[in-house]
C-alpha cells in the first residue's frame, strides 16, 4: 500500500483526524432547535451541516410561534458522541438560534413523522393493501378504482415497515415529513 | 405612515447617524452604484472620515488592522456585485482570526432582487458561511436597529465579523431613525462568568502540578487589556511558564522571565517540548488549532488539560479535556487569581524548580539558530536588526503570509497586546499591506511595520496608494527572495526538490515601484548597510518600501513536519534528511 493511502478515520497518521479516538460508536440523536423565524435562518442551519461534513438523515422546520416568531427545527443526526457536542455546540453559537435541545439524551421523547403513500393496482393487491392499512392504523385519504393514498403517521421505522410490504403491491409515490418530536411529561 | 418628525430621515442618512452613535471614527470603503445615496451623506459630515481603498479585500483588512490594534470594531463599506465578492476573503479571515467588523454592503433594490440585475449577487447567501452573522434589510423601519445589533453581535462573545446587506431603495426610503440606546437588548448575550466549581477545581490541579504551563492565544488579546494584565498578574504570581499561539503574541511580553516563546508548527524547542512534556496544559483563550497540535494522537500525552474559551464549540472540538471553562479570558482570570490567592498562593515550589530547570535545558539548545553570513542578508538577521533598532518604540508589526511571518513572530519581541497583527487562521498572502494602513489610520504618530515577502506584499500592493493619498506612512519591510519561500520550503522538504511555480520570473523593481507611487524605496542587499537602510527607513516621513534582497533558499526552522508530534521537531538542514515520509505530504 502506498504511503499516501491511508485509511480514513485512523487516527495515527494526520493532525487533522477529528475523530474521537476513545469513541467510535456511531449514534443517532434527534435534535429541537428553537430559532427566530427570519430570513436565512433554515439556510444557516443546514449549511453548517454541509459545511463541518455533518449528516442530517431528517428535518422538518415550521413557525410554531406567530407572535414570537419563533421556528422549530427537529433534525435527526448522526454521529459519534464528540461529533454530536459538537453539532450541539455549533447549532448554539449560531446568533438566532435561542436553544438546542438534545431530545435523545434529555429523557423519553415521543417522535412521529407522517407519510403518504399512493399504492396502484388491482384485485387481489388492492385488497391486500387495504387489509395492511387497517393493520397500520393508516388512513385512505384518496381512492379511485385503481389507486390509493393512505396517510399514515408513527415512527419513521413504522413507516418504512409499511412502506417495505406495500412495494410488492404496487406502491408507486411516497412523500414523507421528516420527524417530528417532543419529549415527555412536564 | 410614519409622522414626519426630527427623527424621520433617509436609510442612507440613518447609516451614517447610526455609526456615529456607534462612537464610529473611521470607514474603509470604496464607492460604486448600490451604496451612492450612502456616499452622498458622507460628502456631507465630518465626523465619520472616510479611507477610500483601492480593491475592498484592502478595506476588510485595513478595517482588521484598526480593529486588532484599537479592540474596537473594524468598519468597512461595499458596493453591491463584485464590491462584496472582494470582500469575502477579507471576511473569512476576521472569521477564523475571530476579529470584530461590521462590514455594510449595497444591494440592488428590493424590486430587483432576484432578476439578475446589473451588479446583483446573493451577497447575504454568499457570505453567510464567511460570517458570525449577516442581513439582508429589506425595510428602512429596521435599518437602524439591525445596525446597532450588528455591532452588539459583530463585539459580544467570541467577536467576528458581521455584514449588513443594504438595497438602494432601502437606502433613499425615509423611517424613524431608532437610537441606540431604544433597540431592545438582544437575546444574543455569552456567558462571560466561568463555572466557579471548574475554576476551583484548575486552581486545585495549579497548587499541585509538577509540570504546568500555560497556553494563551488570541482569545486572550480579544477579551482586552485587563484579560493580559491578569495574565501577567498570574503568571508572575505563581511561576509558572507561559507559551502562546502566533495569534496570542503580546499578551505576556516578551521579555517576561517565564515566556518560552511561540510555540506551533515553527515554534520555539522548549515551548513545544514543555507541551508535549507538561502535567497540567491551561489552555486560555486559544483553539488546538493543528499548527499547534501536530499529530493529535502523540499531542501532550500526559497532561491534564485545561481549557478557557468563550467560545463552548471550542470546547473538545480537537482534543479533549478535562477541565473546561466556558467564560470571557478577563472574568475567569480574575476569579481564578483571587480563588487561587484566597487559598494561599500554593505552588508545587520543588516540582516547578526541576520544570525550569529541564526548560533551561531545552533553552540551551537554542533553537533560533542560524549560519550567519556576511556576503548575504539572512532574513533571521534582517529580522534581528529591525527589532534591534526598533526595540521600545510605539512600534506596531503587521505581516503577510509565509516564511517572513514565522521569522517575524520567532524574532520580534512583542511587549504589549495589539501591536501585531497577522492572519493566523486563514493564511491570507496580501493581508499585512492593507492592515498596516488600517493600523496607522488609528494610531497616526506610530511606527507601523509590514514585514513581508515579497509574493505576499503583490497580492495587495495597489493599496500603497491608498497609504500615499491618506499619508499613512507604513514602512514595507519586504523579505525579498525572489521566491514563494514556504512554498519553496515544503517542495524541497516534501516534494524531492521540485519547484515547481514556486518564484516568479519578473519581480517588478521595488524602488522604482515605490517611485512609482511616489513614496520612497530603499534597496538592501549587503549586511554591513542593512543598519543604516533600516534607520533610513524610519526616519523617513512617508510611506517606505524597502526592498530587503535576502538568502533565496533559507528554511524556516525549528520545524514540526505535517504528521509529526511536537517532540520530533526539525531544528535545521542536517535533521531533514528522509524525515518526512510521504503520509506527511497529505498534510497542509
Amino acid at each position: 500500500m502506498s504511503a499516501l493511502n491511508i485509511k480514513k478515520g485512523s487516527v495515527s497518521h494526520s493532525a487533522y483526524e477529528l475523530r474521537d479516538p476513545y469513541a467510535e460508536v456511531i449514534e443517532s440523536h434527534t435534535l429541537a432547535v428553537i430559532v427566530a423565524n427570519e430570513s436565512g435562518v433554515l439556510a444557516r442551519v443546514i449549511g453548517l451541516f454541509s459545511g463541518r461534513g455533518y449528516n442530517i438523515d431528517s428535518l422538518t422546520v415550521a413557525e410554531v410561534d406567530h407572535e414570537g416568531h419563533r421556528s422549530r427545527i427537529t433534525i435527526v443526526t448522526r454521529g459519534t458522541p464528540q461529533v454530536i457536542e459538537q453539532i450541539k455546540a455549533q447549532l448554539g453559537r449560531l446568533v438566532p438560534v435561542h436553544a438546542v435541545h438534545d431530545l435523545t439524551v434529555e429523557g423519553p421523547s415521543v417522535q412521529r413523522e407522517l407519510a403518504l403513500i399512493k399504492v396502484a393496482g388491482k384485485g387481489d393487491a388492492r385488497i391486500e393493501a387495504l387489509r395492511l392499512c387497517e393493520i397500520f392504523r393508516a388512513k385512505v385519504v384518496d381512492s379511485t378504482l385503481e389507486s390509493f393514498v393512505f396517510e399514515m403517521t408513527g415512527t419513521p421505522e413504522k413507516i418504512d415497515a409499511f412502506a417495505e410490504l406495500l412495494r410488492p403491491l404496487g406502491l408507486s409515490e411516497i412523500a414523507r415529513t421528516g420527524v417530528a418530536a417532543l419529549s415527555r411529561g412536564v | 405612515m410614519t409622522k414626519a418628525n426630527a427623527s424621520t430621515m433617509s436609510g442612507a442618512k440613518m447609516i451614517v447617524k447610526a455609526l456615529k452613535d456607534q462612537g464610529v471614527e473611521v470607514v474603509f470603503g470604496y464607492p460604486g452604484g448600490a451604496v451612492l445615496p450612502i456616499y452622498d451623506e458622507i460628502f456631507q459630515q465630518n465626523d465619520i472620515r472616510h479611507i477610500l481603498v483601492r480593491h475592498e479585500q484592502g478595506a476588510i483588512h485595513m478595517a482588521e488592522g484598526y480593529a486588532r490594534s484599537t479592540g474596537k470594531p473594524g468598519v468597512a463599506l461595499v458596493t453591491s456585485g463584485p464590491g462584496a465578492t472582494n470582500a469575502v476573503t477579507g471576511l473569512t479571515d476576521a472569521l477564523l482570526d475571530s476579529i470584530p467588523l461590521v462590514v455594510l454592503s449595497g444591494q440592488v433594490p428590493t424590486f430587483m432582487i432576484g432578476t439578475d440585475g446589473f451588479q446583483e449577487a446573493d451577497t447575504v447567501g454568499i457570505t453567510r458561511p464567511c460570517t458570525k452573522m449577516n442581513w439582508l434589510v429589506k425595510d428602512t423601519e429596521r435599518l437602524a436597529e439591525t445596525i446597532h445589533t450588528a455591532f452588539h453581535v459583530a463585539t459580544s462573545g467570541r467577536p467576528g465579523p458581521v455584514l449588513i446587506d443594504i438595497p438602494k431603495d432601502v437606502q433613499f426610503a425615509t423611517a424613524d431613525y431608532v437610537a441606540r440606546e431604544k433597540v431592545k437588548p438582544s437575546h444574543y448575550q455569552p456567558k462571560l462568568k466561568g463555572d466557579l466549581d471548574q475554576i476551583t477545581r484548575l486552581v486545585e490541579l495549579l497548587e499541585t502540578a509538577e509540570r504546568p504551563l500555560f497556553y494563551t492565544g488570541g482569545g486572550v488579546i480579544n477579551s482586552g487589556p485587563a484579560a493580559s494584565q491578569l495574565l501577567r498578574e498570574l503568571v508572575e504570581a505563581t511561576g509558572v511558564p507561559i507559551t502562546s499561539t502566533l495569534m496570542g503574541l503580546g499578551a505576556y511580553p516578551a521579555s517576561g522571565k517565564a515566556w518560552l516563546g511561540m510555540l506551533g508548527m515553527h515554534g520555539l524547542y522548549e515551548a513545544n517540548l514543555a507541551m508535549h512534556g507538561c502535567d497540567l496544559m491551561i489552555n486560555i483563550g486559544a483553539r488546538f488549532d493543528d499548527r499547534i497540535t501536530g499529530r493529535l494522537a502523540d499531542f501532550s500525552p500526559n497532561s491534564v488539560k485545561a481549557h478557557i474559551d468563550i467560545d463552548p464549540s471550542s470546547i473538545n472540538k480537537v482534543v479533549r479535556v478535562e477541565v473546561p471553562i466556558i467564560g470571557d479570558v478577563g472574568h475567569v482570570l480574575e476569579d481564578m487569581l483571587r480563588i487561587w490567592k484566597s487559598r494561599g498562593r500554593k505552588v508545587n515550589k520543588e516540582g516547578l524548580a526541576k520544570w525550569w530547570a529541564q526548560i533551561k535545558e531545552w533553552q540551551a539548545v537554542n533553537c533560533l539558530d542560524y549560519k550567519p553570513s556576511t556576503k548575504t542578508i539572512k532574513p533571521q538577521y534582517a529580522l534581528q536588526r529591525l527589532e534591534a533598532l526598533t526595540k521600545g518604540m510605539d512600534r506596531y508589526i503587521t505581516t503577510e503570509v509565509g516564511q517572513h511571518q514565522m521569522w517575524a513572530a520567532q524574532f520580534l519581541g512583542f511587549e504589549d497586546p495589539n501591536r501585531w497583527m497577522t492572519s493566523g487562521g486563514l493564511g491570507t498572502m496580501g493581508y499585512g499591506l492593507p492592515a498596516s494602513i488600517g493600523v496607522q489610520i488609528a494610531h497616526p504618530e506610530a511606527l507601523v511595520i509590514n514585514v513581508a515577502g515579497e509574493a505576499s506584499w503583490l497580492m495587495n500592493m495597489q493599496e500603497m496608494g491608498t497609504a500615499m493619498q491618506f499619508r499613512a506612512p507604513v514602512k514595507q519591510f519586504i523579505l525579498n527572495n525572489e521566491r514563494l519561500g514556504m512554498v519553496r520550503q515544503w517542495q524541497e522538504l516534501l516534494h524531492g526538490e521540485r519547484y515547481s511555480h514556486s518564484w516568479s520570473e519578473s519581480l517588478p523593481d521595488f524602488v522604482k515601484l515605490a517611485e512609482a507611487f511616489g513614496c520612497k524605496g530603499i534597496k538592501c542587499s549587503d549586511p554591513k548597510d542593512l543598519d543604516d537602510a533600516i534607520m533610513e527607513m524610519i526616519r523617513y516621513d512617508g510611506p517606505v518600501i524597502f526592498d530587503c534582497l535576502v538568502e533565496k533558499h533559507e528554511n524556516c526552522f525549528p520545524m514540526i513536519p505535517s504528521g509529526k508530534p511536537h517532540n520530533e521537531m526539525l531544528l535545521g538542514e542536517a535533521d531533514t534528511q528522509g524525515v518526512i515520509k510521504a503520509g506527511g505530504a497529505v498534510l497542509v
